[in-house]
C-alpha cells in the first residue's frame, strides 16, 4: 500500500503529487498554516513597544518623576515610628509609594498611552492586520512590566541615598520584590487595558484616569498607614491590586515585627499571589471582551 | 510561499474563484436617524483599478470602512473577495490591504522597521526591501518616521498597508493634502500595484486621480452612487450630448440655420448678428455639422469661424451628476 503510493507519487510531476492529506482543502474563513500566531506577533510588539521606550527617554523621565518627586517631598515631612512598632514611619511610606509608583506606570500610564494610540489610528491599523490581537495586550504588559521595573529601581535608589532605606534584604525578600513587581505590573496592566474602555479620547485620557487611581492610593495604605484606616475603606481597598502591591512592598523592606500592627497579623503572601493573579486573569479577559478595535462611534 | 497553493488552486470555493472581489448589494448604513448610505450597489472585478468619486461626506470613507471590516452595516449584502467583511476573519485580513485616510503615526520606529513590523503578521510578507523600492523609501529607509515630509510619510502608510502583499488594496484618499509632485508618485505607484495584478479600490474627490489610474469610477453623492462604470462610459453616455458651436460671420450675420437634426437645441443667437456665437447642443454633432457647413459653403463662407464640436469633460458630467443629487 505504502509502495504504491510512493510509485504514483514519483509518477506524478512536481510538487501535486503531495498526499492530499497534508493539504487539505481550505473553505474561506480557513486560516492557513503559515499565518504567524501569538508568539511572533507578541515578539513584534514587544520589540516595538521597548523600542518606543528607548526612544522616548524624556517621556520616561517625566513619567517617574511624579513618584520620585513624591517620595523626596514626603518622605522629608514624615518622620518618628509607627505607633505600637520600632519602624520608621517613612519607611511605611517609602514601600507604599513604590506600590504607587509601579501602579502609576503601569495602570495610568499605559490606560492614557492606549488612548493616545487609538486616537493616532494605530489600534485600527493593527486590528486590519492577521495580528493576533492578544499579542497588542501582550506588548503592552512586556512594556509596563520593563518600565515598572525601571521605576522601582529609580524609587530604591533615591530612598536609600536620601533616606537610608536598608537595602541589606535577603534573598527571599529579593524574590518577593520581584513576583510582587511582576505581578502588580501585569495585574495593573490589564486592568488599564480594560478599564480603556471608559475612557473616551486622548484628551479626556487622564481626567478619567486619574480619580480611581488618586482614591485608591489614599485607601491602599500608601498615603495613610493602612492600619489606621476605617475598616470599611480596608474592605473595599482589598478588592483591588493597589493594597495587595503596598503590602507585598511592606514585606520586603519591613522588619517581620511589624506584622503585628497589619490588620491580617501577616503578609498574607499567598493571598497577594492569588488576587493579583485574579486581577490579571480577569483584566485580561474584560480586555479580550471590551477593547474597542475599531467600529468607533465618532 | 505555502506548498499547499498548487494543490489548492484548484480547490472550490477558496474564496478568490470566478467571483468579483467586490460584489455589494444594497448597502445601507445608518447612524441613528441619520442615513450614511443609501443603499450602494458595487461590483469590482479582479484586478481592477476601481475609483469611488464624490464630494467631502459623500459615503465614500464610510464605504470603504465597511469593506474592510471596520465598521458594521446596517442593511445590504457584503462580499469582499468570497466573505463577509463583518466576519473580520484572520485569513481574510491577510489578503487585504489597507491605507486609511489618517496619516499613522510610527513616530519612534524608522521606515525599515515599521515596515517589518507589520510584515510580521502576515503569513507571506513581500520583503522589506521591495517594499521600500515599491514606495521610493529606499535612501530613508533607518530615517525615524517623525523626521519625515507628509509626502514621505504618506507612502510609509501604502508601504504598511502593503507589506502583506495582499491581493486587494483600499487606498482612502491617498493624495489628499499632497503636492503635486508627491501625488505623482503615488500614482506611480498605484500604477506597479496594478501591474502586479492586484486589485485596488481608491477613494478620491480629485477627478484627475480617477482620469489617471481607474479603470472604472462610481460617482457617490448623499450616501447613493449616482453613476457607475468605465470612464468614457461616465464621460460620454451619461447625457450623451456634445455641443457644436462657431462664431457667425458677416456673410452669415442674419442667415437662418439650415435644418438640424431633431434633437438639436440652439443656444445663444439663432437669430443673428455678425461676431455672435452660436451653440447647437445634439447628440449627433456629425449630422449637425455636415448641414452647416454646406451652409456656410453654399454662403461662399468656405471656413466658419471657431468652429468646434465638444462633449462633456469629466468634470462637467461629475458636476451635473453631484449638482442633481443636491450635493454643493
Amino acid at each position: 500500500m505504502s509502495n504504491e503510493l510512493a510509485t504514483r507519487q514519483s509518477a506524478a510531476p512536481g510538487p501535486a503529487a503531495r498526499p492530499a492529506s497534508a493539504t487539505a482543502p481550505a473553505g474561506p474563513l480557513d486560516v492557513p498554516a503559515a499565518l504567524p500566531g501569538l508568539w511572533v506577533a507578541t515578539a513584534a510588539r514587544a520589540k516595538v513597544e521597548l523600542l518606543s521606550v528607548v526612544r522616548n527617554v524624556q517621556a520616561l523621565v517625566f513619567t517617574m518623576l511624579l513618584p520620585v518627586l513624591l517620595l523626596t517631598v514626603l518622605g522629608s515631612i514624615f518622620s518618628g515610628s509607627v505607633p505600637g512598632t520600632t519602624t520608621p514611619f517613612r519607611q511605611v511610606f517609602i514601600a507604599g509609594v513604590i506600590a504607587a509608583g509601579v501602579m502609576s506606570v503601569a495602570f495610568s500610564g499605559l490606560a492614557i498611552n492606549l488612548a493616545i494610540e487609538r486616537d493616532a489610528g494605530l489600534v485600527g491599523r493593527l486590528a486590519a492586520t492577521p495580528m493576533v490581537r492578544a499579542a497588542y495586550f501582550a506588548g503592552k504588559v512586556v512594556k509596563v512590566v520593563v518600565t515598572a521595573l525601571l521605576e522601582t529601581v529609580v524609587l530604591i535608589a533615591v530612598a536609600a541615598l536620601l533616606f537610608r532605606l536598608p537595602l541589606g534584604l535577603s534573598a527571599e525578600r529579593w524574590l518577593t520584590l520581584a513576583w510582587v513587581l511582576l505581578l502588580g505590573s501585569a495585574a495593573c496592566a490589564l486592568l488599564a487595558i480594560a478599564y480603556s474602555w471608559l475612557v473616551p479620547n486622548g484628551r479626556t485620557a487622564a481626567a478619567v484616569v486619574t480619580p480611581p487611581f488618586l482614591v485608591l492610593q489614599f485607601i491602599s495604605g500608601v498615603f495613610f498607614p493602612y492600619n489606621e484606616l476605617p475598616a470599611w475603606m480596608r474592605t473595599l481597598a482589598a478588592f483591588f491590586p493597589l493594597k495587595w502591591m503596598a503590602q507585598g512592598m511592606r514585606s520586603v523592606f519591613l522588619p517581620d515585627s511589624f506584622t503585628v500592627v497589619e490588620p491580617a497579623g501577616g503578609w498574607e503572601h499567598g493571598r497577594i499571589a492569588l488576587v493579583l493573579g485574579l486581577w490579571c486573569v480577569a483584566g485580561l479577559a474584560l480586555s479580550m471582551l471590551t477593547f474597542r478595535w475599531r467600529d468607533q462611534p465618532r | 510561499m505555502s506548498a499547499a497553493s498548487p494543490v489548492r488552486s484548484g480547490a472550490v470555493g477558496d474564496g478568490t474563484g470566478a467571483t468579483d472581489a467586490i460584489d455589494v448589494r444594497g448597502l445601507v448604513k445608518r447612524y441613528g436617524p441619520a442615513q450614511a448610505l443609501g443603499g450602494i450597489d458595487l461590483t469590482v472585478g479582479h484586478g481592477e483599478v476601481f475609483a469611488l468619486l464624490g464630494p467631502n461626506g459623500a459615503g465614500k470613507t464610510t464605504t470603504i470602512e465597511i469593506l474592510t471590516g471596520a465598521r458594521r452595516r446596517s442593511a445590504g449584502e457584503v462580499l469582499v473577495l468570497g466573505v463577509d467583511p463583518g466576519r473580520d476573519a484572520r485569513g481574510w485580513r491577510a489578503k487585504i490591504g489597507i491605507v486609511p485616510q489618517s496619516l499613522g503615526t510610527f513616530a519612534d520606529l524608522t521606515v525599515a522597521e515599521a515596515v517589518s513590523h507589520f510584515a510580521a503578521f502576515y503569513p507571506a510578507p513581500l520583503p522589506v526591501a521591495q517594499v521600500l523600492d515599491l514606495v521610493g523609501l529606499r535612501a530613508q529607509r533607518g530615517v525615524l518616521c517623525q523626521r519625515l515630509s507628509g509626502g514621505q510619510l504618506r507612502r510609509v502608510d501604502i508601504a504598511v498597508g502593503i507589506a502583506g502583499d495582499p491581493e486587494l488594496i483600499f487606498l482612502d484618499e491617498p493624495t489628499t493634502g499632497l503636492d503635486p509632485q508627491a501625488r505623482h508618485a503615488i500614482w506611480d505607484m498605484v500604477r506597479q500595484f496594478a501591474a502586479r495584478g492586484k486589485t485596488i479600490v481608491l477613494t478620491t474627490h480629485y477627478l484627475d486621480e480617477v482620469t489617471a489610474l481607474a479603470g472604472r469610477a462610481a460617482v457617490i453623492a448623499g450616501g447613493r452612487v449616482v453613476t457607475a462604470g468605465t470612464l468614457s462610459e461616465l464621460s460620454g453616455s451619461t447625457s450623451g450630448r456634445a455641443t457644436v458651436s462657431f462664431t457667425r460671420p458677416a456673410a452669415l450675420a442674419d442667415a437662418p440655420l439650415p435644418g438640424l437634426p431633431d434633437d438639436a437645441v440652439v443656444h445663444g443667437t439663432g437669430g443673428g448678428g455678425a461676431g455672435t456665437r452660436v451653440r447647437i447642443e445634439t447628440a449627433r454633432p456629425t449630422e449637425a455639422a455636415a448641414p452647416l457647413i454646406a451652409w456656410a459653403a453654399a454662403a461662399g463662407v468656405r471656413e466658419l469661424p471657431d468652429l468646434r464640436i465638444e462633449r462633456p469633460t469629466l468634470e462637467d458630467v461629475y458636476l451635473g451628476l453631484i449638482g442633481e443629487a443636491g450635493v454643493t
